[in-house]
């Protein structure tokens, strides 16, 4: 097992240097920087920022000056805010984000799971077709229409819970919330459905009611643990997505997390918050897919037992 | 499995045995029904299959002839109205310019759909090509091919279509690009896989055997053979296109106006929400109808042509 954590963290190190070297050279490439976006700036002026900046340098310099930077975990400061480094940006982001994404995560696996444990029930009847043809909603209903939706809805109309904000009021979390995890939930009450309906057909469980055993405790005890293996192994790239799908959420909600500040940083072509928050996301999105496997290896005997051997 | 190997499909002809569904022959016993037909029976059984077939294919009829049955143009403009509700003259109401709602979400449709089936083709014909040639070299070729695969999976690629979409300007070409180019890392794995096990059965054997190069195998008998599980996903992929799209046109960077998408309107729509709600709600309509007809047929195609996966 140490092994095989070993092999796939050494493996991201590539990928990882691939989303540093490709997002570096992509915002570079690009016409115009981040001092040439608003009003002219004197010729000196922009000479003496691109110096203090060490943007006059030949690309290839800043590369590695960048990436040395970056080993030492220091993500330089942000052009378009002086005096602000992008690591104080990223803390100042990271919480709200991470805070979302945990209430959405904690809401899609007890909402999802309990909908597709409730369907796998009785399977082709009414108490399955109406959680999964909600689930199809959740599905269908992107973010960006569902979250506007929902503001209209609870927001303007029965105003139940604020519009926007994020921590001002109580109740304004809810709505990003609910927004971020729907597509998951949806999600996770089809893979528990399936898994369900899986596990309930082998022997074992035929054995647990033969012995005598109430209904709600064949399920609880011993179909759930094996059903949810589905959903676990779902867990980790769950988290990645939500991650990266934060940023429309945060837009539409106006959170001050991190997603918006990528946003607002590739429109004003802020090459290091760029950079940052992409170096970031990519690395979070690799550790929870990393995660992931190692979850479904531990779960999976079978898997397990090829690792063991040394085959990958 | 011998049932299965009459095919009399056109583009599959009775020399190449089916084997997209090895197990299915005890299920299925009808002598001389291909693979095609049986699908198309199950297709029939499945309600909301159908349901979704028929929208899809009446909002296709509607897109392609909406310049001869609309009466308004979408651009033109009826400042003396503004926006207004739905009426008689005016079905779904006007936007603030007066503009007629239902006229911008037709021609919205040609884009959205467009968009839709141009990306998913472009994701269709790499990831098909890479995975038909990745399985059926093996080996090295392989598994080089698949580490690739893996490496790109690892990149945070709306971030990076994100960027791309801010640095290089607005283009569609650009737009079906990035998006074919992230949807086709799971086509390809899909092929690989189907193709992985194809090319140990005798009918590939056969041809080697009679001198046919690899890219006529290739060709001629192993992409052919791939169809069922490439169309299941291809009809899964459209949606999760459309989605993309009205998103990178939410935020302003996929379709420009005065060109009109699902995703432009309903950003339109957003922002005016309050007082004009019928802005918000149609075109979110017209977008998570289609959402719903895609999916539930993608769900049916899968059930009808892989009962494996159906079992439950």
């Amino acid at each position: 097992m140490a092994r095989f954590i070993l092999i796939r963290l050494l493996q991201a190190i590539p990928v990882l240097l691939v989303v540093i070297t490709v997002t570096f050279f992509l915002v570079r490439l690009a016409p115009g920087g981040p001092f040439s976006a608003e009003k002219a700036v004197p010729a000196e002026v922009l000479k003496a920022l691109e110096a203090r900046y060490h943007l006059d340098q030949p690309v290839i310099n800043q590369y590695f000056s960048y990436l040395g930077d970056l080993a030492r975990g220091d993500f330089g400061p942000s052009f378009k805010y002086p005096g602000r480094s992008v690591n104080e940006m990223i803390a100042a982001g990271l919480p709200a984000t991470a805070e979302l994404g945990l209430y959405a995560m904690c809401f899609a696996l007890l909402i999802g799971a309990s909908a597709g444990v409730i369907a796998a029930l009785k399977p082709n009847s009414a108490q399955d077709y109406i959680p999964m043809s909600t689930a199809m909603l959740g599905i269908c209903l992107p973010s960006f229409l569902l979250g506007p939706l929902l503001m209209l809805i609870f927001g303007v109309w029965l105003e139940w819970v604020p519009v926007s904000g994020w921590g001002d009021i109580p109740g304004d979390k809810i709505l990003p919330a609910l927004t971020l995890a729907s597509g998951y939930t949806a999600y996770i009450a089809r893979l528990s459905r399936g898994g369900m309906l899986e596990v309930m057909s082998q022997d074992y469980i035929r054995t647990a009611r033969a012995k005598g055993l109430p209904e709600w405790k064949v399920v609880l005890k011993h179909g759930l643990r094996g059903g949810m293996i589905p959903v676990i192994a779902f867990i980790g790239p769950a988290f990645a997505g939500l991650l990266s799908g934060s940023f429309v959420v945060e837009t539409i909600f106006q959170i001050p997390g991190l997603g918006r500040f990528y946003v607002q940083a590739a429109f004003n072509r802020d090459y290091t918050m760029i950079m940052g928050t992409t170096v970031l996301f990519a690395t979070l999105i690799i550790l929870f897919n990393l995660l992931a496997d190692i979850v479904a290896v531990w779960l999976n005997p079978r898997l397990r037992d090829l690792y063991r051997s040394g085959g990958a | 499995m011998s049932s299965l190997d009459q095919n009399n499909s056109p583009e599959i002809n009775s020399t190449k045995p089916n084997h997209i569904n090895p197990s299915k022959s005890s299920a299925f016993e009808e002598k001389g029904s291909s693979l095609w037909r049986d699908a198309w029976h199950r297709l029939q059984k499945n309600k909301m299959a159908l349901l979704g077939l028929v929208v899809m294919v009446t909002m296709c009829i509607v897109a392609l002839l909406t310049p001869w049955i609309t009466v308004y143009g979408y651009e033109e403009q009826n400042l003396v109205l503004g926006a207004s509700p739905p009426s008689a003259a005016h079905w779904l109401g006007t936007d603030t310019l007066g503009r007629d709602l239902l006229t911008r979400i037709l021609y919205g449709s040609r884009i959205s759909l467009a968009v839709g089936f141009i990306a998913t083709a472009v994701a269709l014909l790499i990831g098909v090509i890479y995975g038909t040639v990745a399985g059926y070299m093996g080996g090295r070729v392989d598994a080089a091919m698949m580490r690739l695969v893996d490496i790109l999976y690892a990149l945070p690629f709306m971030i990076f279509i994100i960027l791309l979409m801010v640095i290089f300007g607005r283009n569609i070409f650009l737009l079906f690009l990035a998006i074919g180019a992230v949807e086709w890392l799971t086509m390809a794995r899909i092929v690989r896989g189907q193709v992985q096990s194809l090319r140990q059965q005798e009918f590939v054997e056969a041809a080697v055997s009679i001198g046919l190069g690899p890219w006529a195998i290739i060709r001629r008998h192993l992409i052919p053979n791939t169809l069922g599980p490439v169309i299941v996903y291809t009809t899964l992929t459209i949606p999760n296109v459309m989605l993309l799209e009205s998103f990178l046109s939410f935020l302003g960077l996929g379709i420009q106006p005065p060109q009109s998408s699902w995703g432009l309107l309903i950003s339109y729509g957003v922002e005016t929400m309050e007082e004009y709600p019928w802005l918000l709600i149609f075109p979110g309509l017209a977008l998570s109808l289609t959402l719903f007809a895609l999916n539930f047929l993608g769900d049916g195609l899968r059930d009808a042509l892989d009962p494996r996966a159906a079992k439950d």
